[in-house]
């Protein structure tokens, strides 16, 4: 260890091992969604309370369908740096590691199903 | 000196109660962080409807009637609220992170808007939907 240099560990690590990826990522999701998050609101938000005919009429619309999926994927991406962020902040060793994977495991899985759900709709 | 405690270094410590009095910056920062974790859990129940809506009729009517249910606008108010403040809450971060408006008086300023600008954005929103 002691013939590596200081700065020849520093490269493209950093304590999280990653370098400013996740950093980068926060920032590059977060000016995304202040587009993409009224979207989501405002066509969410008129679709719940409609009728079954009206809503898969309404997500049958390439617009909708497209904006929805995308504010599901950049959104659960955003959500969860913000989440592993806190985990990493407050869990440490094995606990860490092993909270890690189940807040992806639920993102991935959140957005797996919300795209299928979309898609079917979509397409119905 | 590098590498000594490699991989085994503190944790952040819990600032807030005893040792820290809260300010404009540290409130509005952590509710950032409270409301982004709420939000994963709005985009939870959001899903929930999808995959309702994608099931079957029965299903869909279930979850639409609960949250269009008074109970339910409350939630969806509320998630609104939540999603209005982590918006403006890391277009804040965004701004520091270009390197402006970093010292603490505007700071302040922005941690006024954000709580401010979100229950505009809420009551807007809930107008529209009043409205439309």
């Amino acid at each position: 260890m002691n013939f590596l240099t200081d700065r020849k560990r520093a490269t493209g690590l950093g304590s999280g091992h990653t370098g400013a990826q996740h950093h980068w990522l926060t920032i590059a999701t977060s000016l995304s969604l202040v587009i993409l998050v009224p979207l989501f609101v405002f066509t969410f938000g008129y679709a719940v309370g409609h009728s079954f005919e009206d809503v898969l009429a309404f997500y049958g619309n390439p617009f909708v369908a497209i904006i929805t999926a995308l504010c599901l994927v950049g959104g659960i991406i955003h959500l969860k740096t913000e989440v592993d962020e806190a985990v990493e902040d407050y869990v440490g060793g094995l606990k860490r590691k092993l909270t890690l994977i189940a807040v992806a495991g639920f993102c991935y899985t959140l957005m797996a199903a919300g795209l299928f759900a979309l898609l079917k709709l979509a397409i119905q | 000196m590098a590498d000594v405690n490699r991989g085994n270094r503190p944790l952040s410590p819990f600032m807030i109660g005893p040792y820290y009095r809260p300010q404009m910056t540290s409130i509005s920062s952590i509710m950032v962080r409270i409301t982004g974790i709420a939000s994963l859990g709005s985009v939870f129940l959001a899903i929930c409807w999808f995959l309702a809506a994608a099931s079957s009729e029965t299903a869909f009517n279930f979850f639409n009637g609960l949250y269009g249910s008074w109970i339910g606008n409350i939630v969806m108010l509320a998630a609104a609220w939540a999603i209005w403040y982590h918006m403006l809450g890391r277009v804040r971060h965004v701004i520091w992170d270009f390197g402006y408006c970093l010292d603490v008086e505007t700071s302040e300023k922005m941690g006024w808007g954000m709580f401010i600008g979100a229950t505009v954005l809420t009551v807007l929103t809930a107008l529209v939907f009043l409205i439309f």
